[in-house]
């Protein structure tokens, strides 16, 4: 476990210097916001409009008594979007998709030698590999965040709408009463922590992968269980911290 | 020239090299030869710093390597090319960004002057043509020629080739072998090549190093090897029935 840890401090030790090349650098982080951020548009829309459309159903399922007010569905479809699914529900779904291919992508490159490579070079492999996913992530996650809530709000709208379990106008009400613009600051904050998790500890896994394929995909899997883990640890602590 | 003094390396409780001395000259191709197992990929690692020694020094020109600090090794790394077994190309790049890659990163060389440099690189290892391929497209032998000429594209002092022969046909074998030696004569290179394979030892080496159990167990010329009586360096050289037959002949 110390063993463990101290090896992911010294690897962070060496992420964060400075490159060797500002162009060859910033030329590697858009390549990353692509690979990390714009293809993970799709799966993060359609998780969040279905998300989104099936919370409103199951609330208003459940406020069928007459005493609780309608417009309370599209208020919990907005708090619950934003405090807990379009952060912490997305970044399960990040650590899966992103995590597994960092680690495998990483691995890979250390089983076939081009990671030594890049050391013989005289390129500090773990700045070049690993920073510019950190700070793509740490770019295109709170994007994916802020995306995820409007969409998952839209999805619930048109469930409101075509499935007439509540008016537009009561949805549209709910969606306005009682916001707090804290929670946006909030969930921006955890995703923030949990990109950095996601490519810090997927990078970890992959960087240190030995032997074969076989390896790779262990590390694959490893990246993404304790990725999985520490985001739920994180999502606990950051809760406590800010919002009680 | 590259001066390995008194190196040991262990893994675990096992000691894979046991106080290894060896000078490797310049404008000389230097072969490293030994069983599966011997040490000799341990070796050319912990020449390159890929693994540290317990104990020992190793001098780049007079130049302590172990113990420098990073940024001093990394300075001293721009002046090495490598040639992995497998090759080690970035499969996500193509074959010119290949070459490219240590000029892009390392030299001040203008956008013309650096292709004008990959083409020579290319052409030099008789690759010219192939700069949009990917490495998935191109065959093993041709992976090892781009893997030659991105380990040459910074003009290097020293060039580490670990068994550049290995999974390839005779004839692609000798081209790569005559290739480096080529290079090595050419440029002045301190080149140290590991390899079991004896046709390449045959046709290239100046100076053979026979690592057995750890240690240097004999080293010598191409002729001197037919005549050694090392019970050790006979085993495993004349191992075949072909080697057999070819010193009994050269007697």
């Amino acid at each position: 476990m110390f063993t463990v840890v101290g090896k992911y401090l010294v690897l962070m030790g060496n992420v964060f210097t400075k490159p060797v090349r500002g162009s060859i650098f910033f030329k590697r982080i858009l390549d990353e916001i692509e690979q990390i951020g714009v293809d993970s548009l799709w799966i993060v829309s359609i998780v969040s409009i279905f998300m989104g459309a099936v919370l409103t159903l199951q609330v208003a399922i459940n406020f069928e008594a007459p005493y609780i007010p309608k417009y309370l569905i599209g208020l919990s479809a907005r708090d619950t979007m934003i405090l807990e699914f379009s952060s912490t529900i997305i970044c399960l779904i990040l650590a899966g998709k992103v995590g597994s291919n960092i680690a495998s992508e990483i691995g890979t490159m250390r089983i076939t030698e081009q990671i030594d490579a890049l050391e013989i070079m005289g390129v500090n492999s773990a700045n070049y590999l690993i920073l510019p996913k950190m700070i793509a992530a740490f770019v295109t996650f709170p994007i994916l965040n802020i995306l995820s809530i409007i969409l998952g709000i839209f999805g619930g709208f048109v469930v409101a709408t075509f499935a007439d379990t509540v008016t537009v106008y009561d949805y549209l009400y709910g969606l306005n009463y009682a916001f707090v613009p804290f929670y946006v600051t909030y969930s921006l904050i955890k995703i923030c922590v949990f990109s950095v998790i996601i490519t810090s500890v997927s990078s970890f896994y992959g960087y240190y992968t030995s032997g074969g394929a076989l390896e790779v995909g262990k590390s694959s899997t490893k990246a993404v269980v304790y990725s999985i883990i520490l985001v739920l640890l994180f999502n606990l602590i950051l809760t406590q911290v800010l919002l009680t | 020239m590259i001066e390995v003094k008194n190196i040991s390396k262990s893994f675990n409780k096992n000691k894979v090299l046991k106080n290894v001395n060896v000078d490797f000259e310049p404008g000389k191709v230097s072969m490293v030869i030994g069983k599966s197992g011997s040490g000799k990929t341990v070796l050319l690692k912990s020449i390159i710093g890929l693994h540290k020694p317990e104990e020992g020094k190793i001098f780049f020109d007079s130049r302590e390597f172990i113990n420098a600090n990073i940024k001093f090794k990394r300075q001293i790394r721009e002046e090495i090319g490598m040639v992995f077994q497998g090759g080690a190309l970035f499969t996500s790049l193509t074959v010119e960004d290949n070459v490219r890659f240590a000029l892009d990163l390392f030299s001040n060389k203008t956008k013309a002057e650096k292709k004008k440099r990959v083409d020579f690189c290319l052409e030099r290892v008789d690759m010219q043509g192939s700069n949009d391929l990917f490495p998935a497209e191109i065959s093993g032998g041709m992976q090892k020629r781009v893997s030659i000429a991105r380990a040459i594209v910074l003009n290097p002092k020293y060039l580490f080739c670990d068994e550049p022969n290995s999974g390839l046909d005779p004839q692609t074998a000798i081209i790569i072998d005559k290739l480096i030696r080529e290079i090595t004569l050419e440029y002045n290179i301190t080149t140290i090549v590991n390899t079991h394979d004896m046709n390449s030892v045959m046709e290239i080496a100046d100076n053979i190093y026979f690592i057995n159990d750890g240690q240097k167990w004999w080293n010598g010329g191409r002729d001197d090897i037919f005549h050694s009586d090392n019970i050790e360096l006979n085993d495993f050289v004349f191992a075949s029935e072909l080697y057999k037959k070819i010193k009994d002949v050269s007697k």
